[in-house]
């Protein structure tokens, strides 16, 4: 293509055109105005390629909802912000990215270039304070450097681990005019990550695999980041071995929940099966996931008589914090497409017998039926409200989001997803306030389909100002609450390390949803009583447009199973009465 | 040995652009390690490539996980262990300003001449030395003239590169 002169702020636009983008959350300001006014020129335009901009009304939620967009659909999600305070806003969001391998690309404007360093209006130091919570971050200096560096940043979110980049453009670059370079032209200079694993490495590991007599596969988040042919790889590589499979909490769809082969999650809320699974297991196939410490427990007390494999396309996973012997550096499908040639043309074989009585060990664990929960007829459990929210949306493509806390892993635990990207979560920063902007960021990448935030009555007003945005772009968005009045997940820290003294746990105050939804504009549905459960859901989800569900559940109930902290995945609780737990000083150290 | 908590130096290949060293350090203090010596220079003027030399302290593993996330910033190309004792020359630059007169004065000249130290400054009362080498003589150096009046040192901080055909 020709290099063509443009403005910074057309740069930006033709940049989004160029990489495909044509939706982006932002919220305006004086360092952006270049920007946003060539924004409005192109839509006002006859083009067919304006990108669609979607106004928040905090820039939390521009990040979160780009987090939404980029989860829900594999592709980059776009935020756009001001300088300072709009920078800060968005540094919680970028964080949450990066923790859970997220591409997202933040432009932000920044002061005029003269001015920076002089503490002028609305500066701060960008590329400083998103340099440890981005992938890689730049500030442009020259006009002729923007387009170069706008098509990195693409390439850089999108590839190797995905992860949130920020580019942050002074003022008078946006109004500047240069050279133009098309992204086909532009390579970055050294960075490639490696796709393609040592194929001796892989066989070496199929070996393991072939020969394995109590097997799992341990599955995260970088399946569903390596897309749908990881995906479908994954599958048929299991039903090939008939192994047993758990998943980390953000691996969750990658392969169907309602599955036989399928133990549920794993890790601190996971369930018995899962995590006895991985205590006694000879062979551990970890493929995209990184041993974090939700799922490891006690690290030194960690699957201890397993070899395990860890497929990875981020060499600083391997052996971070759990040591593995058989490491394989690569991205999770071009790995598993050269397992599954290589384990058909070498015809390796599983040992039957041997997996066949380990899934009757495994089937003696199942009996535990460690996510059980017994529902009166009083008041409503957290788990028959999800239970009942799965059953009535489960044949909808139903796309769920979540805050963070109990109703999280209560989601988790519950509600089965039988494809990937339909569970959006935020896992590793676990940012209370990501499921309402996110849902609307999946909302609109799907805007067909049904979206739900299940929500705590704690986490939904750390973000509810979107309820606007969400009102605005007419985004049909449910947010479901599990309204315990309490901070869930904290109240029930508090009542097994802390004596049940519940120090600032209790939600005073709340305000009335119903209310609340309807100042907002959007329909408000409060359910108190177990019967008027599957009524209230049928209404939510036949309402067209945002709907508040306060659902008030038990106050008391707490997640299970659960490994406390410092111990090891033998030790999980069940939740029964008569078990009593001890928990050392070292592990109230632990979070 | 794997555990032993040693000096490591580390040899860092960098594009040479702005911040890269505060990505560098950034990393290592916002993952908890720490760092005793840093020397940083570009050393392809074309290619704008520059070389950081971080020395830490820590075990074999763990400056192994430090090379690891030092790789996957954007911007470094390769980080290797260039350790003294594994495969690496370490070398440092020592500036050493004594404040002596009388007999200690001339012990401190006659110490500089056994460790090759140059005087590129002098007063009736004062030295400067400039000294080159390991990390060790130096300190050794230094120690010695303590009690003949020392008064202020300045180091470089460690280079160090790998021995034989070996290249990074």
């Amino acid at each position: 293509m020709v290099n063509i002169q443009l403005t910074g702020a057309e740069m930006v636009l033709k940049a989004f055109e160029d990489h495909g983008v044509d939706t982006i959350f932002g919220y305006p300001g004086g360092a952006v105005l270049p920007i946003y006014d060539e924004l409005a020129k192109s839509s006002s335009s006859t083009n067919n390629n304006a990108v669609r901009h979607f106004l928040v009304r905090h820039e939390q939620g521009a990040s979160h909802a780009a987090e939404g967009y980029a989860r829900s659909t594999g592709k980059v999600g776009v935020l756009l912000v001001t300088s300072g305070p709009g920078v800060t806003n968005a540094v919680t969001g970028l964080t949450d990215a990066l923790m859970d391998s997220i591409p997202l690309v933040c432009i932000s404007g920044q002061v005029p270039s003269h001015l920076i360093g002089t503490d002028a209006f609305q500066e701060c130091d960008s590329v400083g304070i998103t340099r440890p919570c981005t992938k890689h971050n730049w500030l442009v200096k020259d006009i002729n450097d923007l387009s170069r560096i706008l098509h990195e940043a693409f390439y850089v979110a999108a590839n190797g681990r995905p992860g949130p980049v920020l580019v942050d453009i002074p003022k008078d670059i946006q109004f500047q005019t240069g050279t133009y370079i098309g992204p086909e032209t532009i390579k970055h200079k050294s960075y490639r990550p490696k796709l393609k694993a040592n194929i001796d490495t892989i066989d070496e590991a199929l070996q393991l695999i072939a020969n394995a007599e109590k097997p799992i596969f341990y599955t995260g988040g970088g399946v569903i980041n390596s897309g749908n042919a990881a995906v479908q790889l994954l599958r048929e590589f299991v039903r090939l071995t008939d192994f047993p499979i758990t998943s980390t909490l953000q691996g969750l769809g990658a392969f169907p929940g309602d599955d036989a082969q399928f133990l549920g999650m794993l890790g601190m809320h996971g369930t018995y099966e899962a995590n006895m699974a991985m205590n006694q297991c000879d062979v551990m196939i970890n493929i995209g996931a990184r041993f974090d410490d939700r799922i490891t427990g006690k690290v030194d007390e960690f699957s201890p008589n397993s070899k395990k494999i860890h497929v990875d396309i981020d060499p600083s996973s391997i052996n971070k914090t759990v040591n593995v012997d058989i490491p394989i550096l690569g991205d999770v499908a071009h790995v598993l497409e050269d397992a599954i040639k290589l384990w058909k043309t070498k015809v390796y074989k599983t040992n039957k017998s041997a997996v066949k009585e380990w899934w009757k060990i495994i089937e003696n664990w199942k009996k535990v039926d460690s996510l059980k929960f017994t529902q009166d007829k009083k008041t409503i459990k957290p788990q028959y409200a999800i239970q009942r929210l799965y059953e009535l949306t489960k044949d909808l493509d139903t796309y769920v989001t979540t805050e963070v806390g109990q109703h999280q892993m209560w989601a988790a635990q519950h509600y089965k997803f039988k494809k990937p990207n339909r569970w959006i979560t935020s896992g590793g920063l676990g940012t209370m306030g990501f499921g309402f902007p996110a849902a609307i960021g999946v909302q609109v990448a799907h805007p067909e389909k049904l979206v739900i935030d299940i929500a705590g009555e704690a986490s939904i007003l750390m973000c509810i100002q979107e309820m606007s945005t969400a009102i605005q772009h007419k985004l049909p968005v449910k947010i479901f609450i599990i309204n315990n009045q309490y901070m869930g997940m904290v109240r029930q820290w508090q009542e097994l390390l802390h004596d049940k003294r519940y120090s600032h746990s209790y939600t005073e105050s709340l305000p009335d949803f119903v209310k609340l939804a309807d100042a907002y504009g959007a329909k408000g549905i409060r359910v108190e009583k177990p019967e008027e459960l599957d009524k209230g859901i049928k209404e939510m989800i036949n309402y067209d447009g945002p709907v508040i569900f306060d659902c008030v559940v038990d106050q008391n109930e707490n997640v299970y199973p659960m490994i406390p902290s410092g111990k090891s995945h033998s030790e999980m609780l069940l939740g029964d009465e008569s078990e009593k737990t001890e928990i050392s000083d070292e592990g109230k150290n632990l979070i | 040995m794997q555990n032993e908590i040693l000096k490591q130096t580390v040899s860092v290949l960098v594009d040479n652009e702005p911040g890269v060293l505060a990505r560098v350090i950034g990393l290592i203090s916002g993952r908890g390690y720490n760092i005793d010596s840093l020397t940083v220079a570009e050393v392809d003027a074309e290619k704008h490539i520059s070389r950081i030399t971080i020395v830490t302290p820590g075990s074999e593993e763990t400056v192994n996980k430090l090379i690891a996330q030092l790789e996957k910033l954007i911007p470094v190309s390769r980080a290797v262990n260039v350790t003294f004792e594994k495969k690496g020359i370490e070398r440092e630059m020592a500036l050493v300003k004594i404040l002596a007169t009388g007999e200690k004065r001339v012990e401190s000249m006659r110490l500089s001449e056994v460790f090759r130290a140059k005087i590129i400054d002098t007063t009736h009362d004062s030295f400067v030395f400039e000294l080159n080498g390991s990390p060790r003589k130096i300190d050794a150096f230094i120690d010695l003239m303590k009690p003949l009046g020392l008064s202020e040192v300045s180091r470089t901080g460690v280079v160090a590169i790998a021995r034989g055909t070996e290249k990074m």
